[in-house]
């Protein structure tokens, strides 16, 4: 099918999201839609997919204009959408989650069981999608339910597919079997819109890359253009892809933890026995493919879980035991990893959210009576210091784009005089624009003599901000290398492997040593994977 | 993470046409965030959160609005059609149609009139003032008292229901079900009576022991329910409820104790309590309104200002927004639930003082009343905000005010009262039904929304 947009135009009061875009999507075409986080392209999607409607402009197919007054519409014309957030019933298993809404019956209305794994089994094999029809979507990792979400589509025949930043959610290795499958969709003649901020994705998959700013269409380039050049265009402006930074200058170590031990939900060993210290002055980033003890150990630095053993020192006092609030008295600033779920209160407005940690002090709180127009003032400076992009510090932060959500909670948290920052994926879901501000404040706080932990599983990120870095695997450091090591190395490290044999010695002396090489420059081409 | 969240859900932004059945379709993926959270895999919040959101958030003031009038209408066609003379004028439909009609509106009309003139105004105590022998004996006698007897029966009515509404409505800020109104109520109620009858203290200092007490009273029982959900993870909505059937019970067996009955009494009642614990009338011998009318105001104010003038009030909303988030920055929310079910607790206690001190100055078995429950539909229907609860609390209690007066003067009973009120709360919890009912566009709905959004803090 044939898709065309003409001029849509959508606004929201004063914002135009969408200004006169124009798009054409060729049958068996991987369209890539590249943009900003609130350049537009959502809203270009919810416009596709009937969500709303436009305030001008036509959608043709096949060269026949189409009204979508609601999703319905959408997929009777051949649409699908997956969506960044799932719409899957977890309790649910696949082939129900399938067939969902459009139930195969026997007599008497009984459900046909069978038709429907059938029918799920069939797409699968056609397109590669491994799934088991009987599993329940909740026991079924992120990058499956997924396909699951694809498939979906399929069975109500799309022809145009729409992907809403599919790889956000998935490991590296899940992407690369997304674009497998998306490579066998376009062989099969559909067309696949897909939406993402990620440069070598698109470079890698996209037959077009349309991209989009500020809600209008600013180019159109073949996949095979230059990183530079896309996020020049995405950004509006040269990107500068390393950020600088200048040498670390640790100085005495403020924060000491010593074979620490926590335990997950279900009471096993999610980190067991980690040691390291982490100096004023300098970046620790703590790789590792996830799941392998960080968010635990995250937590347990922050006082939010318990610790089964173990110590962890802040300037030579013990806070082991210490709450989370006593901590943030202490100087811990904290990013959370799920900035939505722990980071913000989505109902409470601009202001509240950035006193969120404070507000029981001067000069916020007097007693017990808070002091909002103390708090509105703070919020107003933070805004524009941070350049949060909102209407007011009365607006729902919820309704924020995450890249302002993650400004809001740094706004925040760097208002304290912080000793320690502890950030976990700091800049997980963003763009561009707010990845280099985000790293630019972070390496900022460094330098005023701030001991910072930074957890990421981007690679590009940690060798991007750290000035040594150490791999956790299965709850364990398994050693601590400089920002020079290679990539190949870290890869071994995160594998579990142990490259130099030498992991216990790396693990007992986590001493400044390590981080001299931290002034050598980066590998070129590692600096440029951090888009 | 979402690329844009414009201002607006998208949904809202498309006028539904009045006659598309589809505008109620609420299994189109056209859902609101809400929703789409709640199915996304990984973390879901509870369903109670979701309830609590579209409580709070997602009601205007032209829903609620629409939900009282839908509900007084269909109360009107439920008068007519139960009386017998109606019922048996429609049986000659065909034969004396006038009739069938007249008949009907007459008693539903009758019935409402008789409400209005019970718990706001009844023109004919102003004609009786004119037949006074002067404006003096008119207030000697009572005459000018009856003008406002009508309001003061409301307000009295009202009084109980804005205190354990409040409890209500504050729990639910902070994320929790407060199902125990009544257990509380009648912690506090034990407490006063006791003191009420049990010592004995100067005129000024009883009434506010008794008030204190009754205040204590229920915050133990408030207390307890938070810090069990706290210390063990039990579920505020199971203790709750349990507790309102153990403290029924605990009543019932106290009064029979030789501690609490009325010396002489072989009925579960308790003794009188003593004059100097009486709350002080505000308007006169005549008319029953009482101090604790102005208590329930001022704790209107009171929780208002908790909640949005407090750092105590910011963690409760921050809890019952978010609570994970507000762990991460540091609030205590074990804290939060016990502190928030202990002011709760505290104020349905408080309601307590309004029956055994301000009207009935005893206690029976029975003395809790419906308090608990209709707490919860005070609270739904002030969309758990102080100013509603005190609207929505005046509302029924003009509801049962009039009711009384209305089975006095028209055959009509008294429970028709409680099904208006039922029918309120089951318009505002679907709001979808109201606007289909009025062919109210979501556009306008939302203007509503969204002043009510900034509300929130205040």
């Amino acid at each position: 099918m044939r898709l065309e947009l003409r001029g849509i135009t959508k606004r929201y009061g004063a914002l135009v999201a969408n200004d006169g875009i124009d798009l054409v999507v060729e049958p068996g075409q991987i369209h890539a839609l590249l943009g900003e986080n609130g350049a537009g392209k959502t809203t270009l999607m919810n416009v596709l997919y009937g969500l709303t409607q436009p305030d001008e402009g036509a959608i043709l197919t096949d060269g026949e204009p189409v009204t979508l007054r609601s999703p319905k519409d959408a997929i009777a014309v051949g649409f699908g959408m997956v969506h960044q957030h799932f719409m899957l019933v977890p309790v649910f298993t696949v082939a129900e989650n399938v067939t969902l809404g459009s139930e195969r019956t026997r007599g008497l209305g009984l459900l046909d069981q069978r038709a429907m794994r059938r029918e799920v089994l069939d797409l699968s094999e056609r397109y590669g999608l491994r799934v088991d029809p009987d599993a329940l979507i909740e026991e079924l990792p992120v990058g499956v339910q997924q396909r699951v979400e694809i498939i979906k589509a399929l069975v109500r025949d799309a022809q145009v597919l729409i992907l809403d930043e599919p790889t956000s959610v998935l490991t590296p290795g899940e992407t690369e079997e997304l674009f497998t499958i998306m490579r066998q969709l376009k062989a099969g003649g559909r067309s696949i819109i897909f939406i993402s901020h990620k440069l070598k994705e698109v470079q890698a998959i996209a037959d077009v890359v349309t991209v989009i700013r500020r809600g209008q269409v600013v180019g159109q380039l073949p996949p095979t253009a230059s990183d530079s050049e896309l996020a020049a265009l995405m950004v509006g402006r040269q990107v500068v892809l390393q950020v600088s930074k200048t040498p670390a200058k640790p100085a005495e170590p403020v924060l000491d933890v010593r074979d620490l031990r926590v335990e997950d939900e279900r009471g096993h060993a999610a980190v067991g026995g980690v040691t390291f210290e982490v100096r004023a002055g300098e970046i620790l980033g703590i790789a590792g493919v996830q799941g392998n003890g960080q968010t635990e150990l995250c937590e347990a630095l922050m006082g939010l879980r318990p610790v089964t053993a173990g110590s962890v020192h802040l300037g030579g006092r013990d806070i082991t035991s210490e709450k989370p609030r006593q901590r943030i008295r202490d100087g811990i600033g904290y990013v959370p990893e799920d900035r939505q779920a722990d980071g913000l209160v989505a109902a409470f407005s601009v202001a509240d959210n950035m006193i969120l940690d404070v507000y029981d002090r001067p000069p916020y709180a007097r007693g017990i009576a808070l002091n909002l127009g103390a708090a509105k003032e703070n919020a107003q400076a933070r805004v524009e210091q941070f350049d949060v992009r909102t209407t007011s510090v009365e607006t729902p932060a919820g309704t924020l784009s995450g890249g302002n959500q993650q400004k809001v909670i740094l706004a925040r948290e760097f208002g304290r005089d912080l000793r320690v920052l502890l950030a976990s994926q700091p800049t997980r879901g963003l763009d561009v624009g707010s990845i280099e501000f985000v790293h630019k404040r972070i390496i900022s706080e460094r330098d005023k003599g701030v001991a910072v932990i930074i957890i990421s599983a981007e690679l590009d990120e940690i060798y991007a901000l750290a000035d040594r870095i150490a791999v956790m695997y299965e709850g364990q450091i398994t050693g601590f290398r400089p920002p020079s090591v290679p990539v190949e190395e870290l890869g071994l490290l995160m594998a579990g492997a142990d490259p130099s044999g030498s992991g216990a010695a790396a693990r007992a002396e986590p001493g400044p040593a390590v981080t001299e090489p931290a002034d050598e420059p980066v590998e070129p081409g590692l600096g440029e994977e951090i888009l | 993470m979402s690329d844009e969240s414009p201002p607006v859900s998208p949904e809202d932004q498309q006028p539904i046409p009045p006659e598309d059945p589809a505008a109620l379709d609420v299994t189109a993926p056209a859902a609101p965030a809400a929703e789409a959270r709640a199915i996304s895999g990984g973390r879901r919040p509870r369903l109670g959160r979701l309830v609590i959101e579209s409580i709070v958030e997602g009601n205007t003031v032209v829903v609620t609005t629409l939900a009282i009038v839908a509900a007084i209408v269909a109360g009107g066609l439920l008068i007519a059609f139960t009386s017998p003379a109606v019922l048996s004028a429609w049986g000659k439909l065909f034969s004396d149609p006038g009739n069938a009609f007249a008949q009907a509106w007459d008693a539903a009309a009758g019935a409402y009139v008789a409400m209005f003139e019970g718990s706001i105004f009844n023109p004919h105590t102003v004609g009786a003032i004119f037949q006074q022998k002067s404006l003096g004996t008119a207030f000697s006698d009572g005459t000018v008292a009856q003008v406002f007897n009508p309001l003061s029966e409301t307000a009295v009515n009202a009084t109980p229901l804005i205190l354990a509404g409040l409890s209500v409505a504050l729990a639910f800020r902070a994320g929790l079900f407060n199902i125990g109104a009544q257990s509380q109520f009648i912690g506090g109620a034990i407490v006063c009576t006791w003191l009420g009858f049990g010592v004995s203290l100067p005129p000024f200092i009883h009434v506010v022991v008794c008030v204190v007490g009754a205040f204590v009273g229920g915050a133990v029982l408030g207390w307890l329910v938070g810090w069990l959900k706290a210390a063990t993870g039990a579920h505020e909505v199971i203790v709750t409820i349990m507790l309102n059937y153990v403290m029924a019970d605990f009543l019932s067996w106290i009064l029979g104790t030789s501690s609490m009955q009325r010396p002489g009494r072989s009925d579960l009642v308790s003794p009188l309590i003593a004059n100097d614990a009486h709350l002080p009338l505000l308007l006169g011998s005549q008319l029953r309104v009482n101090a604790s009318f102005l208590v329930a105001l001022a704790c209107a104010v009171g929780v208002w200002w908790l909640l949005n003038r407090s750092t105590i009030g910011f963690e409760f909303k921050s809890v019952g927004a978010n609570a994970s988030a507000a762990r991460s920055a540091g609030m205590s929310v074990s804290r939060t639930w016990i502190l928030v079910m202990l002011i709760a607790g505290g104020l349905a206690g408080l309601a307590s003082t309004a029956v055994v001190q301000g009207t009935d100055f005893t206690l029976t078995f029975q003395s809790y009343g419906t308090f608990g429950i209709d707490a919860i539909t005070v609270a739904l229907l002030g969309r758990a905000r102080p100013g509603g609860v005190v609207l929505a609390a005046l509302l029924f209690g003009a509801l049962h005010a009039g009711g009384i007066a209305m089975q006095a003067s028209t055959s009509t009973p008294l429970t028709i009262t409680t099904v208006i009120q039922s029918l309120v709360v089951l318009f505002v919890a679907t709001p979808p039904l109201v606007r289909a009912m009025f062919r109210l566009h979501r556009a306008t709905a939302r203007g509503g929304a969204q002043s009510l959004a900034k509300g929130w803090n205040g």
